[in-house]
């Protein structure tokens, strides 16, 4: 069997005495912030990046995809135990899992958090191992006029499917793409949109722009409206579910697993919406839904499924096609081509260590977190202790000399605080930052694409529509267009994705 | 301007994209701009910045007509200190060296927010540099001078 040969070479790849402490590293770290309040994945992820560039690329994607899937199950401990999420996604986890934590049973239901999270991980990690190559083989064939339409599906799916105005995240994307192709012009040579200054000649660098609106602007943000910390410790006793309890989240986890992972191909979409979606269902099918509400475990274990299924599958168009599906693999997509790897389908066959060492891993730092978690529970609740005045100075050090270091100048340290800037005045304005972060990583690929299709076709834009895998996106993203502007859907929409 | 205008959310996200738009549209002008089948480096910028100044003014006229304000607060001390912190950061490593940019950085950042505890700054200031200057100068080994003498 072709799969379990390349998934046994990625276990030995992810087996390594290295890639397993950074996946150590990464889960640990990304559980911390997952459990702090006021600092995202996007932004740690953003922020570690410049410490990985003496590490070897596998390790290095290996730890920060550990940060990532790490947060979703930190985010569902604090709501559990003193319904506080620490990650939006965690948000419906507080509705019956913190219920379930004043009714004495906090550790069944952080149990079937873990179990439930461990699960979707599990069928994840094989559905990237199935899907993955196929896709990569049919994406292999494309030529540009096919990346451009596949680009601009996935950019406008971003865009139409995340939070908030339609209008407005369309222009984001618009102005991720123009802040993209800011540097050297590819073909011409000619320096673009530098307004004369030098070190804007190899163009914005990911990790300023992620840092400046994600790091700082939230910073800003969370001080202009301090929210009251609470915290309450309760004791957790007894972590075995009972035979009751898996009877009823079995099924659960099972369709929370499906609801996430069909989610989480989609771009633009947020774990948040995959949770919600598992809870209304879970809701939908009980046979008493009075329940819900009143410390319901299913209610705990489908979201907890859907959100860790929906970030994992989130990896399955950005390994295989290029394409991020949201703000973070929009930055990891970056960190690939720091690393000097140009994301695509030929990542696969032409570096099958990282990507089958990446997989693999994804499934040892499930079963990490699920091992490590529940005993560490008390260190992560009492860190809930620190107040967000003494955090908030540590993550400007941290960044800073991240971003410092990654051209030993001061430039873009004064472009971090420009981009700062812009992210709290985008968030002030509604206007989402994450399709921006979408379009800028794609904006030099989207604009590369179409100037290769244009000189191949002379001109003649009928192209795109000619060619039959070119149309199916186009009409693909025409449909998304309409089926989303459609005033009932963006209402359904909306309640959605604001959790 | 009246304060109803002055708030609203979305006449002013309109005004960002048309000025994003519009001032790529004005850099782009000096670019050779190409045919459709041999596009300039002018091209995909002024296409681009035509099509945010569209979605600007849409969104601005949606803004008129619906009105709504502003809800994100943003504390005009936090963002006066905290970008203004971040600027002697780097004009310090510069000049400086790394324990005084990271000291200011830290002391400067810890003033935007709306609790200042001098004691307890001072405190914070001391213990994140050493922290900072134990992990990444002499751990990870990043080639900057600890103090530069002038």
């Amino acid at each position: 069997m072709e799969l379990f040969h390349d998934l046994i070479f990625g276990f030995s790849v992810a087996l390594s005495l290295q890639n397993l402490l950074y996946c150590f590293i990464g889960v640990l770290v990304g559980t911390l912030i997952g459990v702090l309040p006021g600092i995202g994945p996007l932004a740690t992820i953003a922020m570690l990046l410049p410490l990985t560039f003496n590490v070897p690329p596998v390790a290095a994607m290996i730890m920060l995809a550990g940060i990532y899937y790490g947060a979703m199950y930190g985010g569902s401990t604090t709501s559990i135990l003193v319904n506080l999420p620490g990650e939006t996604a965690a948000v419906v986890t507080c509705i019956d899992g913190y219920q379930m934590a004043r009714q004495g049973r906090a550790g069944a239901a952080l149990a079937i958090a873990a179990i439930g999270s461990f699960f979707a991980g599990t069928v994840c990690t094989l559905l990237i191992a199935l899907f993955a190559p196929p896709l990569g083989a049919f994406a292999l064939r494309f030529s540009s006029a096919e990346y451009f339409s596949l680009m601009l599906m996935g950019l406008v799916a971003a865009a139409v499917l995340s939070h908030g105005n339609m209008a407005k995240s369309l222009a984001m994307v618009v102005v991720g793409l123009l802040l993209g192709i800011v540097g050297a012009d590819v073909n011409s040579g000619l320096k673009r949109f530098t307004l004369g200054f030098y070190e804007l000649a190899d163009g914005i660098g990911v990790v300023t722009i992620a840092v400046g609106v994600f790091a700082v602007g939230e910073i800003l943000s969370n001080l202009s409206d301090p929210e009251e910390r609470q915290v309450f410790t309760s004791k957790v006793t007894n972590l075995l579910p009972t035979k009751d309890d898996l009877r009823r989240s079995f099924g659960a986890i099972v369709r929370g697993t499906g609801v996430g992972a069909f989610f989480g191909v989609l771009p633009g979409t947020t774990p948040a919406i995959a949770s919600f979606s598992s809870y209304m269902i879970e809701k939908k099918l009980a046979k008493d839904p009075s329940r819900f509400g009143q410390g319901a475990i299913e209610g705990v274990a489908g979201p907890e499924a859907a959100n860790n299924a929906d970030a994992q599958c989130k990896f399955i168009p950005m390994l295989t096609l290029g394409i991020p599906a949201s703000g973070t693999m929009a930055l990891m997509l970056g960190a690939l081509m720091i690393y000097g790897i140009a994301p695509g389908p030929q990542v696969m066959t032409d570096k099958p260590d990282l990507f089958w060492g990446l997989i693999a891993s994804m499934w040892i730092g499930n079963l990490m977190l699920l091992v490590l978690n529940l005993p560490l529970i008390g260190m992560w609740v009492s860190l809930l202790k620190l107040p967000y005045r003494l955090l908030f100075p540590a993550i400007m050090a941290f960044s800073a000399i991240g971003i410092y270091s990654v051209n030993n100048s001061s430039f873009d340290i004064y472009l971090m605080a420009i981009f700062g800037i812009l992210g709290i005045v985008w968030r002030m304005l509604d206007c989402s930052p994450v399709p921006m972060m979408l379009g800028f990583v794609l904006g030099p690929m989207v604009e590369e694409n179409l100037r290769r299709t244009m000189q191949v076709s002379r001109g003649d834009p009928s192209v795109f529509v000619t060619r039959p895998i070119s149309l199916g996106f186009i009409v693909a993203t025409i449909l998304i267009l309409i089926v989303m502007a459609a005033p009932a859907v963006r209402k359904w929409w909306g309640a959605a994705s604001a959790g | 301007m009246n304060t109803a205008l002055r708030n609203n959310k979305d006449f002013w996200a309109g005004i960002m994209l048309i000025a994003f738009g519009a001032a790529s549209i004005f850099i782009a002008r000096g670019y050779p701009f190409g045919s459709t089948m041999r596009m300039g480096p002018g091209y995909f910028p002024s296409v681009l910045g035509t099509i945010l100044v569209l979605f600007g003014i849409y969104v601005m006229i949606i803004g008129l007509r619906t009105a709504e304000t502003i809800t994100v607060r943003c504390s005009t001390r936090a963002l006066v200190v905290l970008p203004l912190s971040l600027i002697a950061f780097g004009v310090l490593m510069t000049h400086a060296g790394f324990i005084p940019a990271m000291a200011l950085l830290v002391f400067g950042s810890a003033s935007a927010g709306r609790e200042f505890k001098f004691v307890e700054v001072l405190l914070l200031t001391v213990i994140l540099t050493g922290l900072s200057v134990a992990i990444f100068i002499w751990g990870l080994g990043l080639p900057y001078p600890l103090i530069k003498g002038s």
